[in-house]
């Protein structure tokens, strides 16, 4: 195995509330390697997205990072300073959103903040900025390049500025992009142009990827290996496909069971009893058992996350393979 | 089968006011630029008693307004929802029925943050003679039990509840008005995976008990397969295709529905599958200036010229199925 471009030992995310600290989360490690993608699934509140801004630092009072490792080829993340944090942002780890009208400013062209981009971390001049960001537009599929960076960003679409939004992520060739929710707020047949075109520049350009979704179709469709995350922790993680055809953590198999698509038309879905618990109220021990149907009474003791070959699960009771299709 | 709801010719367009500026230039001689959007452009829908119509498309075809038109919300601009018959909205008196009841997609935006769950299902009901003021906790307990909210949630507020429970208030609240048809635009959309299933099986579970007719507005395909019984497609303002589920989804024969039904990530669980999508090309147009012809051609693989000029009808083509296209796609 080659030397991970990521890894994430034990990082602990916690934000100071009136209530006491709140671990969003909560002991996570994982590794990148070179041009791999890896899919970071979990519901809302199981802290897929605060792990991915821990990477870049992006977390603002009263939030912190309470401890843990991030090295990016070795070298440590947490704990540099902001200027240090700065150079590697957009360069080396870029990162896009959800919402691409919200991180393109409604008044500068898209030419001028695809400038504003390189510059950030290079000297170069206004002609040659202006062709690598247009080159950058040609390569996510946006026609007419040159002439639409003098365009603002209200004149695309919304399918055209999350393009825009990985295009800037693009700019200065990072070894890794972290994709938070990119194609949630997008129609499906946009969708499917985006996921066609990501991999396709996964592949030409080595870039790693990390792609956080709470839908497993799409991350299923783009990622090779998958972590799974509940209520600030990793619950289970591997190869995507061996993961979604035989699950071994409960609450992996309970989220497939209740897909639609798993289900006959008409009859009842498989549901999860109860709701994703409030982080403030955690049960003792594993997260998930109070939702659980094959909890015990050791499920009060938090499980480690046991690893085997390329599987790894937090559960005292995985799910076997076998007798499960 | 009976049609409950009858759309017939219904058109929505919606032209926003002329701003001050541009009243200025038009009194001072210049020509305005319109700006209306055809958000339902004639459209004609029945839905049978009984039965759970999906009604698909992408963002900003319409279907949110149709179905907004249907549960007497928008005036359409021609043509008119017909309920046993009668129109649903008067030109005179708004809406004037209390039979079509209405779920919306963010439970948050939709449920009153000052007023406790109980009041906010006990309001229309009271308002509309359904029942006595004094009775009214009981029957409040009685719609809350109905969607599996325990009795004392009506004390509450709806910070108090989860996404999922402030959709299954929403649900009581609909369903506290004694509606033949429930109106439910994206009503699990913004609910995690988890809940979502609990609150689809809710939904099956009322038409099971109560009987209700039901058009369900989603653009997430699974859903609407799992829980229709028809479906139709709606592509910027038209309904492209219905018919009854399995045979639309096994055998679409609209170009647009087979695109859409391609694009539908699917869960992958053999390593060796190599992921493709057939993406549509290019995107949605703008309502305000849609293509001649049929709408789709722009994007179509199997455009002709004729797709650019004349408008394709509706045509039935067997078991139940109608389709506009010019030249539909055979079964495969």
């Amino acid at each position: 195995m080659t030397a991970p471009l990521l890894q994430v030992e034990n990082l602990a995310t916690h934000f100071m509330t009136r209530s006491g600290p709140l671990k969003a989360v909560d002991g996570v490690s994982f590794s990148v390697q070179p041009g791999e993608i890896v899919g970071l699934v979990g519901e809302s509140g199981s802290g897929k997205s605060v792990t991915g801004f821990s990477i870049l630092g992006l977390i603002d009072p009263p939030g912190r990072i309470a401890g843990g490792s991030v090295k990016l080829a070795g070298e440590e993340l947490v704990g540099l300073p902001p200027s240090a944090l700065r150079a590697i942002r957009g360069r080396r780890i870029s990162m896009v959103f959800q919402d691409p009208s919200a991180t393109l400013n409604p008044v500068l062209t898209i030419g001028h903040q695809m400038r504003l981009a390189i510059e950030a971390h290079e000297t170069v001049g206004e002609k040659a900025a202006r062709d690598r960001a247009a080159e950058a537009l040609l390569r996510v599929g946006i026609p007419d390049a040159a002439r639409r960076l003098d365009a603002h960003p209200h004149q695309f679409s919304g399918g055209m500025r999350q393009r825009v939004a990985i295009a800037i992520a693009l700019l200065n060739r990072p070894a890794l992009i972290i994709c938070d929710e990119p194609t949630t707020a997008l129609d499906v047949s946009i969708q499917a142009q985006i996921l066609t075109e990501m991999k396709a520049l996964a592949r030409d350009l080595g870039t790693a990827m990390i792609w956080i979704s709470h839908d497993l179709a799409t991350v299923s469709s783009i990622a090779s290996r998958l972590l799974v995350m509940y209520a600030g922790r990793i619950i289970e993680e591997g190869p995507v496909a061996d993961v979604l055809r035989a699950p071994h953590h409960p609450y992996t198999a309970g989220l497939l069971a209740s897909l639609p698509a798993n289900a006959e038309p008409g009859q009842d879905l498989v549901q999860i009893p109860g709701s994703t618990p409030s982080l403030f109220a955690l049960p003792p021990g594993c997260a998930f058992s109070p939702r659980c149907p094959h909890a015990r009474p050791q499920c009060g003791t938090m499980p480690d996350l046991v690893r085997e070959g390329a599987r790894g699960v937090r559960c005292h009771f995985p799910l076997e393979i076998r007798g499960r299709a | 089968m009976t049609s409950l709801i009858r759309v017939e010719n219904v058109s929505k367009r919606f032209t926003p006011r002329l701003t001050l500026g541009e009243k200025i230039a038009a009194a001072l001689g210049q020509p305005i630029e319109t700006r209306t959007v055809h958000a339902v452009d004639g459209v004609d829908l029945d839905i049978r008693k009984g039965e759970v119509l999906g009604l698909v498309g992408e963002s900003g075809c319409g279907k949110s307004t149709l179905g907004r038109v249907i549960a007497g919300i928008h005036h359409p601009s021609e043509g008119s929802a017909l309920l046993d018959g009668t129109p649903v909205m008067s030109t005179r008196h708004g809406k004037t029925t209390t039979r079509v009841q209405m779920v919306f997609q963010d439970p948050f935006a939709s449920l009153d943050p000052r007023i406790r769950v109980g009041e906010t299902i006990a309001e229309g009901p009271i308002a509309h003679d359904l029942v006595e003021r004094r009775e009214a906790a009981v029957y409040v307990t009685r719609w809350l039990e109905a969607v599996g909210l325990p009795a004392d949630a009506a004390g509450r507020f709806p910070h108090q509840f989860s996404g999922g429970q402030r959709q299954r208030v929403a649900i009581a609240r609909a369903l506290a008005m004694q509606p033949d048809v429930l109106v439910c635009d994206e009503p699990v959309a913004s609910l995690d995976v988890s809940i979502q299933a609990q609150i689809v099986n809710l939904f099956l579970k009322l038409r099971r008990d109560l009987g209700l007719t039901m058009l369900f507005i989603s653009h997430d395909l699974s859903v609407v397969r799992h829980i229709s019984d028809r479906v139709a497609i709606m592509y910027l303002g038209r309904i492209v295709e219905t018919g009854p589920t399995e045979g639309i989804y096994r055998a679409p024969r609209h170009p647009y529905t087979r695109a859409l039904l391609d694009s539908v990530p699917r869960l992958v669980t053999d390593s060796a599958e190599l992921v493709t999508f057939k993406p549509i090309a290019g995107e949605l147009p703008s309502p305000l200036a849609p293509p001649p012809g049929c709408h789709f051609h722009l994007r179509c693989a199997k455009a002709q010229p004729r797709c650019r000029l004349d408008i394709p009808a509706r045509t039935p083509c067997g078991a139940g199925r109608d389709v506009a296209c010019h030249f539909p796609l055979e079964d495969r």
